[in-house]
């Protein structure tokens, strides 16, 4: 069954406070960030508290990604062997605009599990897409490496590449928002979506948060820990939903049982795309703890 | 130094202290039955001509007969805006008197010039509910009192004033409007407190009561917080305290996550503890997780329509949203802490006064915390015998205040510790904490961000607390997640040298307070 990537939540690399106390709040995911958030003569530094915090602190059930500095900075591959040989196994790259830089990180990805002894592929990518031409790639950066496991959208730093202000109503991400999404399912991964950054916006919060759900997003960045429950519960499935996905899973379980090929309930034939929701609903009930 | 014995929590206690006297050594929250008869102070004679009104401080400090090695009362109210302590004792020290006790109801951090007057010989014992700032450094570093500070809480202070165990001289009430007999109340001028409790007792038992105030009315005052047949002089000053330390414009609820976890925590607790009914009491601290814990409860009330008794202690604008809302019948308040409060105080009948005896005192035939509830504590320290410190910091020194804590702790149906597991890089949760101020026996959960651990004493709370699906664990299990991330914090470094006594609310010795190596 797929993971649940409802939240990542930021958390800079360099607050140790927030990097023993995030997986309290129950993000599906966090992101140590050591792009953005982290100031140039901060960048060993918080490289060498997260390799620390890796080793030391059981994250439990919260999956966890880096944000590392883009391959093309004098930081993004030393942040990337020093973490891999620490334990991460996610990492988050910035500024994903071709396929070649994705397979740029898988190359190298390749070249520290073997060093390290590890399985190859092991480690997985998420690509964020923050420009214009990311966005117009993202269907080749979605299936760039076996190793993806999704692509996330950057929102700030895509409209400042089209010329546009980030609005509230965020008519200027639409089509971003629905190519990601589309290259995503295309290619079977997660879509994510990009964070909102008002934090005292609880409205205009969950109304994105809607919108992201309702256009076929997997999950939304986070960057503040109030916001996890309001994605949570924008992502958590009505009764109704969560009882008609069980049924259709049953009724896989019973045709399978019985060697059935064409599988139907209350009439009607089940095909892929319906087994495929109903594994997301369920996984969705689940980890919102009502089935 | 005298001999030593252990008290009921295994801490040590000389049995004797020069200066103090003898000592009793904490045997139980509930055990120790006092036999002697109240104190009272010495009778007044007030004849028609008389002019309570006098042209300064000093003057009132010679009417009142001052001397060597008497003690000098103060309360609170104003708390770090306060003037008068500073004034008086420095009109003190310029008289040449020496060997002055000062038995404030708490001192702040704007007391810090008493270093000087104890240096100089002129304050030789302090009695507080708390220290801040420099002056808890110099007493329990640098060790400039040679005897103990008595820490008391709220309702240990007016039992000892009522015991006679702390003999007044002079009372000083800092008065934010006084008429010309010396009539007090809170809630004129621009000092303007709200309640007065902290300094009824003073009033009533002091052997001289001066009044100072800075906003006068014309006779009677109305209302009348304490009365004219209590005081024997009043000052007229320009000054005395700065509204700003008094009282805040508002405090707020917290909006930090991890603070918002604890108190949505604490809050199941509580509900889960099945006392949140038609007619329940209530009382939590002023920081912003206590508040927060408040705010989550009064949405419940809201939509459930349950009405409570009473709300206690320090009393917030949040508390008096729900009294105005209908939520609870009556504030008892004892120290009103922002603008709202105050204003509060003053129009509504519903929000009544009340002195530090009638809120905490655990000697005198029923007071306030014996109805409470439910209570929220805040927190320095926890151990895994539940007993709390908030006095001591980390490094050993004297930060904070004894307040209620213990006393509410006693007299709640349900008390509930709430604190981060985890400060920075301090565990909360410790073996042993530095300094008993609330014993284990009186706290019955810690609720923390990563977990709730019930006091094992209260089997009945673990059975509802499950039921309820809640996420305890034991205290040695939290401690454990604590150390887990923290390591083991090393004990503070201490002489054999006693600063302070920790007394308990029933006059015994829960612990003792050394100085900082």
């Amino acid at each position: 069954m797929k993971k649940l990537r409802r939240t990542m939540l930021f958390v800079p690399a360099s607050n140790p406070n927030m990097m023993v106390n995030a997986p309290i709040f129950k993000p599906d995911c966090i992101i140590f960030d050591l792009e953005d958030a982290i100031s140039l003569r901060e960048k060993d530094s918080a490289r060498d508290l997260l390799v620390e915090a890796l080793k030391s602190i059981d994250y439990k059930d919260c999956e966890i990604f880096a944000r590392v500095n883009p391959l093309y900075t004098p930081f993004g591959e030393e942040d990337v062997r020093a973490l891999v040989a620490a334990g991460l196994r996610n990492v988050r790259l910035p500024m994903s605009e071709t396929e070649e830089d994705i397979k740029k990180l898988d190359t190298l990805l390749t070249d520290i599990e073997k060093e390290l002894g590890l399985d190859n592929g092991v480690v997985k990518i998420l690509g964020a897409i923050e420009t214009a031409k990311g966005v117009l790639n993202a269907e080749k950066i979605a299936v760039a490496s076996s190793r993806m496991i999704g692509i996330s959208f950057g929102a700030e730093d895509f409209t400042r590449t089209i010329g546009a202000e980030r609005s509230k109503g965020g008519e200027e991400l639409f089509v971003a928002r629905s190519k990601i999404v589309l290259a995503a399912a295309a290619a079977g991964i997660d879509a994510i979506d990009t964070v909102f950054a008002d934090v005292d916006d609880a409205k205009g919060f969950r109304k994105e948060v809607e919108s992201a759900k309702q256009l076929g997003f997997a999950g939304k960045s986070v960057i503040h820990p109030g916001q996890i429950r309001t994605v949570h519960d924008v992502f958590t499935p009505s009764q109704e939903d969560v009882d008609k996905a069980v049924r259709v899973i049953n009724a896989i379980e019973e045709a399978e049982s019985k060697g059935l090929g064409v599988i139907s309930l209350d009439g009607k034939m089940i095909d892929a795309p319906v087994v495929a929701r109903a594994e997301r609903i369920v996984t969705l009930a689940k980890g919102a703890g009502i089935l | 130094m005298s001999e030593m014995i252990k008290n009921a929590l295994g801490r040590e206690i000389p049995k004797y202290i020069e200066g103090i006297g003898e000592l009793k050594a904490f045997q139980g929250a509930f055990v120790y039955t006092p036999e002697e008869r109240k104190a009272a102070p010495r009778i007044s004679k007030a004849t028609p001509d008389m002019n309570k009104i006098v042209e300064n401080i000093r003057r009132s400090l010679e009417l009142c007969g001052i001397k060597d090695g008497m003690t000098l009362s103060f309360h609170h109210h104003f708390r770090n805006g306060d003037y008068l302590v500073n004034m008086v004792i420095h009109e003190v020290a310029k008289m040449g008197i020496k060997d002055i006790t000062i038995a404030a109801s708490s001192l702040q951090s704007v007391h810090e010039p008493l270093i000087e007057h104890i240096e100089n010989g002129v304050v030789t014992g302090i009695e507080t509910s708390g220290l801040r700032g420099k002056l808890g450094e110099a007493i329990t570093r640098d060790g400039i009192l040679k005897k103990p500070i008595i820490i008391r809480s709220h309702g240990g202070r007016p039992r000892a004033i009522e015991a006679g165990e702390v003999k007044i001289d002079i009372a000083f009430i800092a008065a934010p409007a006084a008429d010309h007999y010396g009539n007090v109340n809170g809630v004129e001028g621009p000092t303007a407190c709200g309640s007065m409790g902290y300094a009824m007792v003073d009033a009533e038992y002091a052997n001289k009561v001066v009044v100072v105030t800075d906003y006068m009315v014309p006779y009677p005052a109305s209302p009348i917080s304490i009365p004219q047949t209590l005081v024997d002089y009043v000052v007229k000053v320009d000054k005395i305290g700065d509204p700003k330390g008094i009282v805040s414009g508002a405090t707020r609820v917290t909006k930090n996550p991890l603070e918002l976890l604890i108190a949505e925590k604490a809050f199941e607790a509580v509900v889960a503890s099945g006392l949140v009914k038609e007619g329940f009491s209530f009382q939590a601290g002023t920081g912003g997780p206590s508040l927060a814990v408040a705010q989550f409860l009064r949405e419940k009330m809201k939509a459930e329509e349950i009405k409570g008794s009473f709300v206690s202690g320090g009393i917030t604008g949040h508390s008096v949203d729900m009294l105005e809302e209908g939520l609870f019948k009556t504030l008892l308040d004892v120290q009103c802490f922002d603008l709202k409060a105050v204003e509060s105080i003053k129009h509504n009948p519903n929000h009544m006064e009340m002195s530090a005896s009638f809120y905490a005192n655990p000697h005198n035939k029923g007071c306030v915390a014996n109805q409470l509830d439910i209570m929220i504590v805040s927190a320095t320290e926890v151990d895994v015998d539940f007993n709390v410190n908030v006095i001591t910091g980390s490094n050993g020194i004297i930060m904070g205040a004894s307040g209620g804590h213990s006393d509410t702790a006693a007299g709640a149906k349900l008390s509930i510790v709430i604190a981060p597991l985890l400060r920075g890089r301090l565990p909360i949760v410790v073996d042993e904490v530095t300094t008993v101020i609330t014993p284990g026996e009186t706290i019955d959960a810690v609720v923390t961000e990563r977990g709730i651990a019930v006091n094992p004493r209260r089997k009945d709370l673990e059975e509802l607390f499950k039921a309820a699906g809640l996420d305890i664990m034991s205290i040695h299990d939290l401690k454990d997640v604590a150390e887990k991330l923290t390591g083991k914090p090393q004990k503070i470094q201490t002489t054999d040298e006693i600063v302070g006594l920790v007394e308990y609310r029933d006059g015994t010795i829960i612990d003792t307070i050394r100085r900082v190596k």
